[in-house]
């Protein structure tokens, strides 16, 4: 058997995130972009694919000429937030094709610099057309849409509000010990269920932060990885799935497309979810976590609540730590998070993480596996990728 | 239409199901060649492709599915609305609805009409407005 050209993650960086009042998300592309070069080590020249969701009507290409970049193969899945574990799936099977050697996965985005400045309101309108004509009178907001999925999970499974406030927690106990982190004081189970209600059962910090910010992620053909000045994280195994785009068109609000994307992966991946040494798992909301884990079968469906409890996903924990940079919940959250995901998988494979270290057993050895589960829209898409070194 | 966000916008096809929600009349749409309803409606079967597919008048009869009470929702209008609940419920034909359950309670303001809301709980067809919300059934076992 031909053996297949290998793909390993390269360069990874953040732009500035949290608070950035004055740079436009362009700048913070380019920010991510030239950080992640940096950090490889590899010479720009060696660029031929660029992938992003990009700005403006021909996404990605305003971008790539922003950081004048000419690539002979590009990307610009729209997925929601798990766009970017799918690019890198994409970009790993391009770069194993033999159709480009070095691709650039770039985002930046000011939502909360925007919604500050009045030019966009918190809540987002999607519009009134086609299918969502049968959506709009009702006021299903983003956040009433997985808290209507958190509660039938809650119906079904007996999970309790105080096991979904442990995720938050437990979030904000790691992003303690994230530098980068925009949310960095310990919060308790009290002080989340005690929060202003914002679509029941979830209050104010059973969501997301709305911070700014930017990531980049640079994958390589393995004869490149001799040239950077970072030890490679390989591609291992990857998954997508898309489910629905209307709540009326999804079969089971306890399932999430997690399920098939992470089946795909491990498989792929030729691994178990037992031999992963921590997950990042996109949430934007308590309930993706606790779910999510479940679906990518760290425990089985209707589990979630209990294996979240008893701080088993802090770092350090005892247990599989999740969102070790704190995540949306804590860390940063500007939109389309997916590519934070990545990079904070691979930083902890390298062993990068300083104080959020994870560590393997008593002998503190470093991570060898970890998985990196995106999540789009409102459970309408997923990509999972699993990492290792 | 401007400043205003919870306004449907009927297209040729869907003007149907809009004109008949204005005389208080929910529609479905059921396949000739699987015989499966659908809803939102769609020109074709959406199971299996078939083209064979009609309007049909729905019982207005449908379970409680999900739900979540909104208290924050700063696009007009619904800032003055909340807390109201957004709801996801199953039709007595089968397919599945997003909606509103309207009425569900007097509740003081800021509080969720809980009380009522229950997985299962039986639902029927209201019209605001010329939109098709639920109510919930009161028990009437034995009146
Ligand atoms: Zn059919």
């Amino acid at each position: 058997m031909v053996a297949r050209r290998k793909v390993a993650v390269v360069g990874v960086a953040l732009s500035d995130c949290g608070r950035v009042d004055d740079a436009t998300p362009y700048a913070l592309h380019a920010q991510a972009a030239r950080r992640a070069l940096a950090d490889a080590g590899l010479d720009r020249s060696l660029v031929d694919g660029f992938a992003s969701a990009g700005l403006g009507t021909l996404a990605p290409v305003e971008v790539a000429e922003y950081l004048g970049l000419r690539p002979t193969w590009v990307d610009s899945t729209s997925v929601g937030g798990s766009t970017w574990e799918v690019m890198a799936a994409h970009a790993a099977d391009a770069i194993t094709a033999g159709h480009a050697r070095v691709v650039l996965l770039a985002y930046g985005s000011t939502a909360r610099a925007d919604v500050r400045a009045g030019r966009r309101t918190g809540t987002l309108s999607f519009g009134t057309r086609g299918p969502l004509q049968f959506e709009v009178p009702y006021g299903h907001t983003l956040i009433a849409k997985y808290a209507m999925a958190a509660r039938r999970h809650m119906i079904e499974y007996g999970t309790t509000i105080e096991q979904l406030a442990e995720v938050a927690v437990q979030a904000r106990a790691n992003a303690a010990l994230n530098p980068e982190a925009m949310f960095r004081t310990p919060v308790t189970v009290d002080e989340v269920l005690a929060g202003p209600m914002i679509a029941d059962p979830f209050t104010k910090l059973h969501c997301c932060v709305r911070s700014d910010g930017g990531a980049a992620v640079l994958l390589a053909a393995e004869e490149y990885v001799r040239d950077c000045r970072t030890s490679p994280v390989w591609v291992l195994g990857s998954g997508e799935h898309v489910s629905h785009a209307a709540m009326s068109e999804w079969a089971d609000f306890t399932v999430s497309p997690a399920a098939v994307s992470g089946r795909l992966a491990f498989e792929r991946a030729g691994v178990r979810p037992d031999e992963m040494d921590f997950a990042e798992i996109y949430d934007a909301f308590t309930y993706m976590t606790l779910v999510t884990l479940e679906d990518l079968g760290f425990c089985g469906k209707g589990e979630g609540g209990a294996f979240v409890e008893k701080g088993r996903l802090r770092v350090g924990g005892g247990g599989l730590p999740v969102n070790t940079d704190g995540g949306g919940l804590s860390a940063q959250h500007p939109g389309m998070r997916g590519l934070f995901l990545l990079v904070e998988a691979v930083r902890q494979l390298r062993g990068e993480g300083g104080e959020r270290q994870v560590r393997r057993g008593a002998d503190g050895a470093l991570p060898r596996l970890g998985v990196a589960s995106g999540t789009g829209g409102w459970f309408c898409s997923s990509g999972t990728v699993v990492l290792g070194v | 239409m401007a400043g205003r966000f919870d306004l449907p916008e009927p297209d040729a096809f869907t003007r149907t199901y809009w004109d008949a929600a204005a005389e208080g009349r929910l529609l479905i749409r059921r396949c000739r060649a699987c015989g499966r309803a659908h809803h939102y409606p769609r020109e074709f079967c959406p199971h299996c492709w078939s083209e064979d597919v009609a309007w049909e008048p729905a019982s207005g009869r449908a379970t409680l599915y999900t739900w979540s009470v909104v208290h924050r929702n700063d696009l007009p209008p619904f800032a003055e609305r909340t807390p109201y609940v957004a709801a996801v419920v199953d039709l007595a034909e089968g397919p599945r609805m997003m909606t509103e359950v309207v009425g569900a309670a007097e509740s003081p303001a800021g509080e969720p009409p809980a009380g009522e809301l229950s997985a299962g709980a039986e639902l029927e067809v209201a019209f605001r407005e010329g939109i098709p919300v639920f109510r919930i059934v009161r028990s009437a076992i034995g009146g």
